[in-house]
């Protein structure tokens, strides 16, 4: 199973991610980064099938994927 | 762990200056990937515009230069020129391109310069906040089109690749759009064929990429890719529309899809 790493200082909640996972694992979170932006976060007890979509939107290239 | 996925080298880790959702994010990813997929990083030269990419080489791990407004082509011109082996490029969006530069980007082209040119189009004026760009949809307001872009006072959008299709020295001209996962990877791919455009020494290439700007376009990002899906491509159909590799298709003809 792949997992999502979100790198909340470059997030800037856009949320061009969300509506991309196939899984419905990645939603914005109330947590806000050093520069007072909304952000992403990845659901752990989601799958995450490791198909790159939401790094591939990212526009401030904030997601790693592992496996 | 095994990264499956992690950022390119050549993008330097810095928080961008670009708003939430904007489309530079992704097209100076997609250059970065290319340049550390191939190991041409400490030979290619990049140019940055005027807009909200003057910054770009803040983001981009090479060589880049600053050019006047417009004039990125000019400027490549004279980088390939002298130095004929590096990969040169040019990054510039529509107000750069399709306003000031059109004299400059239409010459070099039809002087088949070998220079790979990004063209980022989100038909408006970003960095000043939004006014009307030559490329602003029928209809689209703008802060200085309150009640929408009038053909009669504002003329028409401009297609710049169906415009350079008519120049014998443009080799390849595709228009690819980053609204979904598939699209941006077929710019990716679009993109290498610029770069292999050149690197080749077979003449002018420019790929014209769709891009949302959620600020200006006063929508939320995810919105602003179904704008781009919906209403964009619909004035700026995707496509090849010269392809040094396959036939050419009539100037402003049918587009090939990528």
């Amino acid at each position: 199973m792949a997992r999502v790493s979100i790198d909340v200082g470059f997030c800037k909640g856009c949320e061009l991610c969300i509506p991309f996972c196939p899984h419905d694992s990645l939603t914005m979170s109330r947590h806000l980064n050093e520069h007072g932006l909304p952000t992403v976060y990845f659901k752990e007890d989601h799958p995450c099938s490791g198909c790159r979509y939401c790094a591939v939107m990212c526009p401030e290239a904030a997601i790693e994927i592992f496996k | 762990m095994q990264a499956l996925y992690s950022a390119p080298e050549t993008l330097i880790r810095t928080p961008s200056h670009y708003c939430p959702g904007c489309g530079h994010g992704i097209a100076h990813r997609l250059l970065a990937e290319i340049i550390d997929e191939w190991g041409i990083r400490g030979k290619t030269i990049g140019l940055a515009p005027v807009g909200c990419s003057v910054l770009a080489y803040n983001y981009l791990d090479i060589d880049m230069c600053e050019a006047a407004h417009g004039r990125p082509p000019a400027i490549a011109t004279g980088i390939k020129r002298v130095h004929p082996d590096n990969v040169v490029f040019t990054y510039q969006g529509d107000g750069d391109l399709a306003a000031i530069g059109m004299a400059e980007i239409v010459h070099a082209a039809s002087r088949a310069e070998n220079i790979t040119v990004i063209f980022i189009n989100n038909a408006i004026y970003g960095m000043t906040n939004g006014q009307l760009a030559p490329t602003t949809l029928l209809n689209q307001r703008t802060t200085t089109t309150p009640e929408g872009r009038n053909p009669l006072t504002h003329g028409y959008p401009i297609r710049i690749c169906e415009l350079l299709a008519t120049l014998e020295g443009a080799s390849f001209l595709a228009r690819t759009s980053l609204s979904s996962p598939k699209d941006v990877l077929q710019t990716k791919e679009a993109l290498k064929k610029g770069f292999k455009t050149q690197i080749e020494k077979k003449g002018f290439s420019l790929i014209e990429v769709l891009a949302p700007c959620p600020v200006y376009w006063r929508m939320s990002p995810v919105e602003s890719l179904k704008f781009i899906e919906e209403k964009m491509t619909q004035t700026f159909p995707l496509g090849v529309f010269k392809d040094w590799e396959k036939t050419v298709s009539a100037p402003g003809g049918q587009a090939t899809k990528v």
